[in-house]
Parts: C-alpha cells; sequence; structure tokens
C-alpha cells in the first residue's frame, strides 16, 4: 500500500468513525483525538524532527486558541463576521505571530538552554495569563458561542458531529502539510541539524534559522489545534497554556514514538482515550498515567510505533514464529503482575470500602486481602524475572543486523 | 517602612537559603551526570512527609535525621536502577524520566498520605519567638533554617574543596575516564553524589515542611523555581547558585513588600488611560501582584544577554 | 469487572433492559432512577473537598429519600460523582458524559470559573437541544456574576454570593466598635477580587470611623510564605483582617498571622473543614471567624443533630462539611414534587420561588428573579468551647455567634433572564 492510498484510506476512516460511535460523548472524545493528534504531531515537529525537548509548546496552542476564542466572541457580539470553517485559520496565525515573537529568542541555542528557556517562557505566560484579565480572560477564560457565525450551506455547528468533520478536514490538511515538510529540504536539514549541528554549521547552514523554521512551523499547527478545541469546547481557559497541558503532549509523542511521523497519532488516540475512559472506573487514573509515562521512557524508549516496526521488521525476515514460545511465557506472570498491582493501588485507594473483583471481596482493613495481593505479584514478578532473559536474547537474535536505531 | 524592609531581608535571606539547599543538589547532580532532575523538588516534598510520618512514632529529632537518608537512599536507588538504565537512550530521554518521577511521585504521596495539607508542626522546643521588632515577632524555628542553611553550604564547600572524596568527585566530574583508570568506581561515586544530593533536597523538605506547609503540590510550587535559579547561577556552579538563591529570594520578599506599581510610574511621567484601554490590565498592575513573574523574567534576560549564567562554566 | 462498565456496554445494557421491560409491563419504566451527574474534582488537589461533597450528598439522598421509598412514586436517587479535576475542558467532557446517559440535573460548585463555562455550556445545550434539556443546581460557587450579568434560567445557585456574605461580614465587623483599621488580602481572581471590592464599598459605609487601611492581591496558590504579607500588615496599624482565602492560601495566612504573634481578629468565607480547622487549631481559637449559611454548634434541631450523628457513623473520617447540598437535594426534590415529574423545565418552574424548611429549621426562599437562594447567614468562631461536633477530630469546630435573618441579606440583581418558550 503506497503513502497515497494510505492518506486515502485514513480519509475514508474519518469519515466513517462517527457513524460507527455516534453517540454524543464518543463524537466528543473523537473530537477530542483529531485535536491531540494535530497538537502532537505539531510537537513532535520540534522534538523527533528537530531535537528540541520543549516543556512550554502550549503556550503556542493556547494562544491560537485565544485568538479564536476572541474572534468567535466578537462574532457573537456582531462586531465581526467571520464564518466558524476559517476560525482555525485565525488560530494558526495567532500561533505562527507568538512563535515568531518568541521564537526570535528561544531557538538562539539549542539543546538543554532551549529547554529552559522554553520552561521559563511557558511558567511566564501561564501566569501572566491571570493577570492580564483584558486578553485571557481571567480564571473563567473566554467563551464564545460557535453558531454564532454565518452558517455555510445550511450548517450551523450546533451538532457535534458537524464539529466532528469540521475538524477532520482541517487535521488531516494539517497532518499533510507536516508530513510533507518532512520531505521539503527545510524538514531535512531540520533532521540534520537535530544529530550534528556542528556538521550542519559547516556545510553552511545557519543551526539558529532552521531550529526557527522548525519553530515556526510547529507553532503554527499547534496554534491551529488550539483554535480547534476552542471551537469543540467554545471556551479556552488559561489551563490550555500551562504547563500541565505541555507534559501531556510531551507524554503523548514519548508514549507513541518520536522516530516516525505515525508515532505522536498513535499516542495521543492512544493517550485521549484512556484519559477519557480511565476517569469514569478509577479515582487512580493520573497515576496509572505516570507509570506509564514512566514505563514508557524506561522499557519502551523508541515508543510505541518503534515497537510495531521492529514487529513489522521482525515479521519481514519470518522470524516472529520463534518469538511465540517465550512470548507466551511471559504473558500470563505480566499479567498477573499487572493486575495484582492494580488492584493493590485500587484498594490502598478506597479507604475503607471493599473491592469486588470476580467473586471475590476485597478489604482494605482485611490482612488476608493485601497478604494475598503481594504474594501474587511477588510470585508474578519471580516468574517473570525467570522467562525474561529468554524472550530477550530470542527477540535480539529476530532482530539482529535489522533494528534502525533511532535516536529522539 | 524600614521595619517591613528588615523583615522582608530577613525572609528574604531564609528563603533564599532554603532554594538554595535545593539548588545545590541539582547543581552537583548537573556537573556530575549532565542531567538537570526535574524530580529534585518531589525528593524535597518527600522529604518533608517522611519526616511527618517519622516523627509521630520517634519525635521531630530522630525525624530530622533520619528522613533525609531515606530520602537519600531513595534518590540513589533511582540513580541506579532509572537514570543509568536510561542514560544509553541520550540526554532526553534522562531529562524526560526525571519529569515523569516528578509526576509519578506526587501521584504516589496522594495515594499514600490523603490530599489534604498534613498537621506536621514546627517542634516545641523552637516554636517560640526569637525577638520582635516594631510589633512582629520573628519565629525562632526561622532563625534555625537560617543556621542550619548556612551550616550546610559551609559544610558542602569544605568537604568539596577540603576533603579527599571531595577531590575524587571534583575529578570525576572533570575527568570521570582517568578517575576510573586511577581505580575509582566511577558509577558508584555518581550514584553517591546523587544520593547527597537527593538527601539535601530532604533535608530542605524537613525544615521547610512545617513553614511552607506538608503538601501535594509543594513541589510544584518550588519546582521550576529552583531551575530558574540553577540557571541564571549557571549551570555547574555551586558559587553561582548560591548568590542566584539569595538574589531571588531577596528580590521576591522586597517585592512584595513594596507597593510601587505601574500607577506611580504613570504619574511619574505624567501619563494616564482611560479604564476600558485594553491593555488597562499592565496600568493597573502593582510590584506585589508580578513578584511571582520576577523569577522568570530574570530567567529569560540572562538566557538572552549572558546564557552562561553568572557563574557558569557549563553550557550543555 | 471490578469497576464500572464502560458507557457503552452501559448503553447496551440499559437499553436492551429497558426494551425488555417496555414489553413486560409499563409500570417497570416509573421505576428508573433519577440520575444526578455531581460534576467536581474527585482528583487532584481539591478532591477533599469535592470527595466530601459527593458523599454528604450521597448520603442525604439515601438518608432522606431512597430508604423511603424514593420520589416521584418509588423512583430512587442515584449520584453519579463524574470528575472534572477541577478544570473547565474535564467539565465540558463531564457534561457530554452525562448528557449522553442520560442525566438531567447537574450539581457543581467547587469552583466558580467550571460554574460559569458550565451555565454557558449549559444553556447552550438546552437551546440546540430542548428534548435532552439539563438543569445546573450550583451549590458553592460565588462569583456573584453567575447570578448577575451571566445569569441563566437553567442554572440555580443555593449558596450566598460573595457580596451578600460580605454585607453580613460587614455588619458584623461594624458592630464591634474595637475594629477601625481593616486590612483585606485576598487571591488575585475573580472571586478574590470580588471579595475586595465588595469590603472596599460596604466597610466605610458602616461606620463613620471604619476605614479600609489596605486591599491586598496575591497570586492564587503560588504564595508559600506570607511573612512579608503580615509585615505590611502590622504596617498599617490594623486591627481586623478580612479575606476570601481558601485552601492552602487559608492555611499560610491563617498560620503566618499565628506566628507572627498577632492578636487580630481574621474574618474569612472558608476557614474550616476538610484539614484546616485542625491545622488552625490553637493558634487560631476564638480569633478566626467565618461566614457561612450553615448554623454550627450549638445545633438548633434534632433533625440536624440525627443527620450529622447518622453521617459520621457512616464515615467517621468525614464531616458534614457542606450542609447546603442536603438544602439543594431537598429543594430540588420538593420542586420534582410539586411538578409531578422529572423534567427540567416544569422542575424549574416549580423551583423558581420555592420555600423549603431546612433540617435546622431555617426557611430559605429561591428568589425566581435570577434563581438566587436567600437564606439566614450566620457568623461562626473557631473554637473550642462550647462544641458538640468538632471538626477533623480536632477537637475544634465552629460556634455561631452572629446570625442575619434572610430579610436582611436580599441584595438587588442585575439579572436579565432569557425565559425559555413554554
Amino acid at each position: 500500500m503506497d503513502s497515497r492510498q494510505a492518506w486515502a484510506a485514513v480519509a475514508v476512516l474519518l469519515g466513517v468513525l462517527p457513524l460507527v460511535f455516534d453517540s454524543v460523548l464518543s463524537v466528543g472524545i473523537l473530537n477530542q483525538m483529531l485535536i491531540a493528534v494535530l497538537f502532537a504531531l505539531s510537537y513532535n515537529t520540534l522534538l523527533g524532527q528537530g531535537g528540541l525537548l520543549s516543556f512550554g509548546h502550549a503556550v503556542y496552542f493556547g494562544l491560537g486558541g485565544y485568538v479564536a476564542a476572541h474572534a468567535m466572541r466578537l462574532t457573537e457580539l456582531g462586531s465581526l463576521n467571520l464564518p466558524l470553517v476559517l476560525l482555525p485559520l485565525a488560530g494558526a496565525a495567532g500561533g505562527l505571530f507568538a512563535a515568531l515573537l518568541l521564537g526570535s529568542v528561544s531557538t538562539r541555542r539549542g539543546g538543554t538552554a532551549f529547554t529552559m528557556i522554553s520552561l521559563g517562557l511557558g511558567e511566564l505566560l501561564a501566569a501572566a495569563a491571570l493577570i492580564l484579565v483584558a486578553f485571557f480572560g481571567g480564571e473563567a477564560g473566554i467563551s464564545g458561542d460557535r453558531t454564532a457565525g454565518p452558517a455555510l450551506l445550511g450548517v450551523s455547528f450546533a451538532r457535534e458531529t458537524e464539529v466532528y468533520y469540521h475538524a477532520a478536514v482541517w487535521v488531516f490538511l494539517g497532518a499533510l502539510c507536516l508530513a510533507a515538510f518532512r520531505q521539503t529540504p527545510a524538514g531535512q536539514l531540520a533532521m540534520a541539524v537535530r544529530d550534528n549541528p556542528l556538521r550542519a554549521q559547516c556545510l553552511g547552514y545557519s543551526a539558529a534559522r532552521v531550529r526557527l523554521l522548525c519553530f515556526l512551523v510547529a507553532g503554527t499547527f499547534a496554534g491551529l489545534a488550539g483554535a480547534l478545541f476552542a471551537i469543540h469546547n467554545e471556551i479556552i481557559t488559561s489551563q490550555a497554556l500551562g504547563t500541565a497541558n505541555a507534559g501531556q503532549v510531551l507524554l503523548m509523542c514519548f508514549l507513541g514514538g518520536t522516530g516516525y511521523f505515525l508515532g505522536p497519532v498513535l499516542g495521543a488516540v492512544l493517550l485521549t482515550l484512556c484519559t477519557a475512559l480511565l476517569s469514569g472506573w478509577t479515582t487512580l487514573a493520573t497515576l496509572y498515567l505516570g507509570l506509564l509515562f514512566v514505563g514508557c521512557v524506561m522499557f519502551l524508549p523508541d515508543g510505541l510505533s518503534g515497537l510495531v516496526v521492529q514487529l513489522h521488521v521482525r515479521w519481514r525476515r519470518g522470524s516472529l514464529r520463534p518469538l511465540v514460545p517465550p512470548l507466551a511465557r511471559c504473558a500470563l506472570p505480566t499479567a498477573a503482575l499487572l493486575l495484582s498491582g492494580v488492584l493493590l493501588l485500587e484498594l490502598a485507594a478506597r479507604e475503607g470500602a471493599a473491592l469486588h473483583v470476580a467473586g471475590l471481596t476485597l478489604q482494605a482493613g482485611n490482612a488476608w486481602s493485601w497478604l494475598g495481593l503481594a504474594v501474587a505479584a511477588l510470585i508474578a514478578a519471580w516468574l517473570l524475572r525467570r522467562e525474561l532473559p529468554a524472550l530477550q536474547a530470542v527477540w535480539q537474535q529476530a532482530g539482529a543486523a535489522g533494528d534502525r536505531q533511532v535516536r529522539p | 517602612m524600614t521595619d517591613a524592609l528588615l523583615f522582608a531581608t530577613l525572609n528574604g535571606l531564609v528563603t533564599g537559603l532554603l532554594l538554595f539547599m535545593l539548588a545545590s543538589g541539582v547543581t552537583l547532580i548537573f556537573s556530575m551526570m549532565g542531567v538537570l532532575n526535574f524530580a529534585h523538588a518531589s525528593f524535597y516534598m518527600l522529604g518533608a512527609y517522611f519526616a511527618f510520618s517519622l516523627s509521630q512514632p520517634l519525635g521531630f529529632w530522630p525525624a530530622l535525621l533520619l528522613a533525609p537518608l531515606l530520602t537519600g537512599v531513595l534518590g540513589a536507588l533511582v540513580e541506579r536502577h532509572g537514570l543509568r538504565h536510561v542514560h544509553r537512550h541520550g540526554p532526553v530521554a534522562e531529562l524526560v524520566l526525571t519529569f515523569g518521577l516528578a509526576f509519578l511521585i506526587e501521584e504516589l504521596v496522594q495515594l499514600f498520605w490523603g490530599r489534604a495539607t498534613q498537621d506536621f508542626r514546627v517542634p516545641a522546643l523552637l516554636d517560640f519567638p526569637l525577638f520582635t521588632l516594631f510589633g512582629q515577632d520573628f519565629p525562632a524555628w526561622r532563625a534555625f533554617m537560617l543556621l542550619l542553611s548556612l551550616g550546610i553550604f559551609a559544610l558542602l564547600y569544605a568537604g568539596l574543596t577540603r576533603t579527599r572524596y571531595g577531590l575524587i568527585l571534583r575529578a570525576a566530574i572533570t575527568h570521570p575516564q582517568t578517575v576510573a583508570n586511577l581505580g575509582h568506581n566511577v558509577p558508584r561515586i555518581f550514584m553517591l553524589a546523587f544520593g547527597v544530593g537527593t538527601g539535601l533536597a530532604g533535608l530542605a523538605g524537613v525544615i521547610a515542611g512545617p513553614v511552607l506547609g506538608t503538601w501535594p503540590g509543594m513541589a510544584a510550587s518550588l519546582g521550576s523555581l529552583v531551575f530558574v535559579i540553577v540557571v541564571i547561577g549557571g549551570l555547574g556552579s555551586l558559587t553561582g547558585a548560591f548568590v542566584a538563591a539569595l538574589l531571588i529570594g531577596l528580590l521576591q520578599s522586597w517585592a512584595i513588600a513594596s507597593s510601587v506599581g505601574m500607577a506611580d510610574v504613570l504619574a511619574l511621567l505624567g501619563l494616564s488611560f482611560p479604564p476600558d484601554h485594553p491593555l488597562r490590565d499592565l496600568w493597573r498592575l502593582t510590584l506585589p501582584q508580578v513578584a511571582p513573574l520576577l523569577p522568570y523574567l530574570l530567567l529569560v534576560l540572562m538566557l538572552l544577554l549572558r546564557p552562561a549564567g553568572l557563574a557558569g562554566n557549563r553550557e550543555n | 469487572m471490578f469497576c464500572t462498565p464502560p458507557a457503552a456496554l452501559r448503553r447496551i445494557v440499559l437499553a436492551a433492559g429497558l426494551g425488555l421491560s417496555a414489553l413486560f409491563s409499563p409500570l417497570t419504566l416509573a421505576q428508573e432512577p433519577i440520575r444526578i451527574a455531581f460534576i467536581d474534582p474527585q482528583s487532584g488537589s481539591f478532591a477533599a473537598t469535592g470527595n466530601s461533597a459527593y458523599r454528604v450528598l450521597s448520603f442525604a439522598a439515601e438518608h432522606f429519600y431512597n430508604s423511603k421509598g424514593g420520589v416521584l412514586g418509588g423512583r430512587r436517587l442515584e449520584v453519579v460523582a463524574l470528575d472534572n479535576k477541577a478544570a473547565v475542558a474535564d467539565s465540558q467532557l463531564q457534561l457530554r458524559r452525562a448528557i449522553s446517559e442520560g442525566m438531567q440535573f447537574v450539581f457543581s460548585g467547587q469552583s466558580s470559573a467550571v460554574a460559569s463555562a458550565l451555565s454557558t455550556g449549559i444553556e447552550r445545550h438546552n437551546e440546540r437541544n430542548p428534548d435532552a434539556r439539563v438543569l445546573l443546581l450550583n451549590y458553592a460557587a460565588v462569583d456573584p456574576v453567575l447570578t448577575e450579568d451571566a445569569c441563566s434560567f437553567w442554572h440555580f445557585r443555593f449558596d450566598a454570593h460573595a457580596d451578600m456574605k460580605m454585607a453580613v461580614m460587614a455588619d458584623h465587623i461594624a458592630a464591634n466598635p474595637a475594629i477601625t483599621r481593616v486590612y483585606v488580602i485576598g487571591q488575585d481572581y475573580s472571586f478574590g477580587q470580588a471579595v475586595g471590592a465588595a469590603a472596599a464599598r460596604l466597610l466605610p459605609a458602616r461606620r463613620a470611623d471604619l476605614q479600609l487601611v489596605g486591599n491586598e492581591l496575591h497570586p492564587i496558590g503560588q504564595v508559600k510564605d506570607f511573612t512579608p504579607y503580615i509585615s505590611k500588615i502590622v504596617a498599617s496599624g490594623a486591627n481586623a483582617v478580612v479575606t476570601g482565602n481558601w485552601g492552602a492560601d487559608m492555611v499560610a495566612l491563617a498560620r503566618g498571622i499565628a506566628d507572627a504573634g498577632l492578636d487580630l481578629p481574621v474574618y474569612t468565607f472558608y476557614a474550616a473543614y476538610d484539614g484546616i480547622t485542625r491545622t488552625l487549631g490553637e493558634a487560631g481559637r476564638n480569633r478566626i471567624h467565618m461566614v457561612h449559611n450553615d448554623h454550627a454548634n450549638p445545633f438548633p434541631s434534632d433533625e440536624r443533630r440525627d443527620f450529622t450523628l447518622a453521617f459520621e457513623a457512616a464515615h467517621p473520617e468525614l464531616n458534614v462539611t457542606q450542609p447546603r447540598l442536603v438544602n439543594t437535594l431537598m429543594m430540588l426534590v420538593q420542586a420534582m414534587e410539586a411538578a409531578g415529574s422529572s423534567d427540567p423545565l416544569q422542575v424549574a418552574l416549580a423551583l423558581e420561588d420555592s420555600r423549603l424548611t431546612t433540617m435546622t429549621g431555617e426557611q430559605v426562599w429561591m428568589r425566581p428573579q435570577d434563581h438566587q437562594l436567600f437564606a439566614p447567614l450566620h457568623v461562626s468562631v473557631h473554637t473550642d468551647e462550647g462544641i458538640e461536633f468538632d471538626l477533623d477530630r480536632s477537637g475544634f469546630g465552629l460556634r455561631t455567634v452572629h446570625t442575619t435573618p434572610l430579610e436582611e441579606t436580599l441584595t438587588p440583581s442585575s439579572c436579565q433572564m432569557q425565559r425559555p418558550a413554554p
């Protein structure tokens, strides 16, 4: 399947999804996923492509969102008559403007200095958002009615599905642009500067200029994603440009893998799904995300997309079959370890309430519950420790000389 | 005004030295491994919580000794099993691991101790006003914090410059290969240094916990400030961190104590703006209002004008 | 499964269940529970207040209604906690979840920003989907604008807003001739600013020699050490402090005042419950006052006492922190019974201008003009003398020292409400 067919298939998939998952909640989650995908893709332009770790990328997302929210509010009040379909462009312009202003100082140096300055600017703007009430609306944020603008072909965007298709078109276009950017000489240069800035400079390219270009592209598409966010929620607050949001997008990219274009997409979809669904099941949702984050950085540094590529390589070489037996032997202890770990944490969080699982009732005050779970966890861990080296050995053998080493 | 200024200076010094205790650990770790430990403030938080839990059965003073030790051991374990494992994937992975750890530790603290502020009190021995000036008491506990911080700085300085171990450590920072060739276990030295750094953070947590509140947000409230200090002081320089920490502590304290605002500046310039001017928030700004922003402004300025920091000797 | 099934599965089961029951008996449909969405933080920094509020509400539903046969002819009240982590975006998500699961009543209150976003969101939703309307019951968000310029037909507020409480506080302060210089300090956001503005307007007007000597705003949640602010308070020569601070900011401020050895009365909105009372302890005895709508010790009625005893027996580690939740629930049920249905429009029309005698024996009134509840307001003091029910198992609690009757709490409103077509 070549890339054109792949893009066409994605377009079809995007069109069909809300017909399958058609409740208001599901379409809302799909919308969120789209926004997250574009945001993560823009962030990966900085991280994966440019090698620049930023802790303040949410600023451009937020600023794009604020521009769009103000435009919506002005349309609602009657002083502006912007159709909704053009709002993402306004957001992108806002993101670009902010990236120009702040990027010219941020991108002078790369590496740790860039990370630190991004952190400083992010904190500065997040704090300023609560002080400069005229633009940022204070704690309540800026709110606007998306149906107030002129209707397009009879569509007023009152329904969730209409907003979804609108976002789907913009995200598809944005992803196309970002994928195309990777193939342009400028995009390739960004990767060159990431890998060896000195060498790129010796070849005559200004590392700072290349970084700035990368930064501008990332900022523009982050602003676009922010505008889509403002349209979807009809409100934006200073939380959108805070460090929590910046941390989330970092997790998305790391989870999905920064080395491949589809990595952030995978990470964004999974993370949005997890946060939306987990919070309905447990109060420890953020704890599990933290564990996932740390686990991902430690055991899956290339992310899920890296894992998929490695599996694909082994499949191509026909060396997947010998993996199955050691995988099977590791699967049960891993599942048992994860289950007992989760149950232990949930029990600790219950504070006296009972936990019902598979016909058993576990109580925080009952020592047997704790003991049983701890013993189960220990046995599972011991079994896993015994079986893991075999799996690792077979894995290495299956992929010897076939793994692409990709460094974020 | 002088009484407010005096108290502001004293409190600025106390805050500054507390921040230095945290920043010194980060600087030490950065010098060793080139990685900025985002989870450093989390060890500060753990120190406070450990001390709170230990002080219930054992009393405050044994907890003061044990909690930093516990935090240091935890830090050493994190280095040994976490950072060292991730080292081969590059500096970005190490940074992101510490970032993830900070997040995770905050969640675990909320799970095991709950979300409310813990009732961690100043020990009865030092819970009295040291002196009263212009109608306001200066608590003895703050004087203790001051003395302890200064003592730790002196110990650290002496330890690094006068003892043999400090010598080996400083050599390992600049010439790790040579030191390894000389027969020293460099990875073990790094692990111990990491432990000492996090232990210091834990100690800061123990003494600050009763005063600044022992709650799950205490790491986030100081974390980014510590990085600002480390960068302004110059990555890798202990003296720079000391000066920067004092500077930030005093600056914030003085800013809050003052009542200067944009209104005064505008009056001086003879300008005035209508109340519904789009930039009205700027014209109504007062210095106390922007006090928390000042460190970040300084950071951005420093990175623009003098990227190596006040006394930096290592940029990356 | 050891946790609640995912939404999709639940919907399928519900749909199947409804379909089957519709086939067999029309009466079974009447047994469908009335589900209430409780959109407030259950995790994160504000989880303690959100969690205790949820427990109080669930317990009240069980204690007053479900254990006695339910409402509207046997329907159970089911309170579903939907965690919004105190964030506006998450609140939108939870609102969508509530709507798609058919819930028609939303309780919220821990944040004025969230309440404002929910109010606007629900108004827009109700306009676009008149067959799936939702009602918002705001039990604690006290930014005055929610029942003034930003009022909405579908929003009802069950707590006195900042201006009302400030008026009572001003009365109480003015009644104390020893207080002549008041220093106001608050968090720099809409609520803190509203408190500051109200204080500046009301205090000097009460008495000729009562003056405001400071009106300070500090960044919310950022100040760990209030000593520099305390220095300014001392320098101003104030003999009372007024603050709207809550949470960690309230604790830090009270600690700072105690550490500095200042023997000043402090008038607050939120200096109790969820660990704050325990932290204030001895240092705040007979000095820290709070304006609220709960009649604290001594309890004037047995019903209140019984409820508190029953709740603390079921949840030994919690206190009844927000009894206005019980009032909110009672007024909602009363309106449902009066309207004879759970349709939000009918319930809203019945809720307007309704009166309730609370379990404390007080009369409260929902004003139809702006959907603001009016009730007697009380000033309580933090103390350990004469406390029957203490807070945080600390021995300290709140004792009522002053009551302002309902008629004297009435304030004008600028609300121009858009009423829906019947």
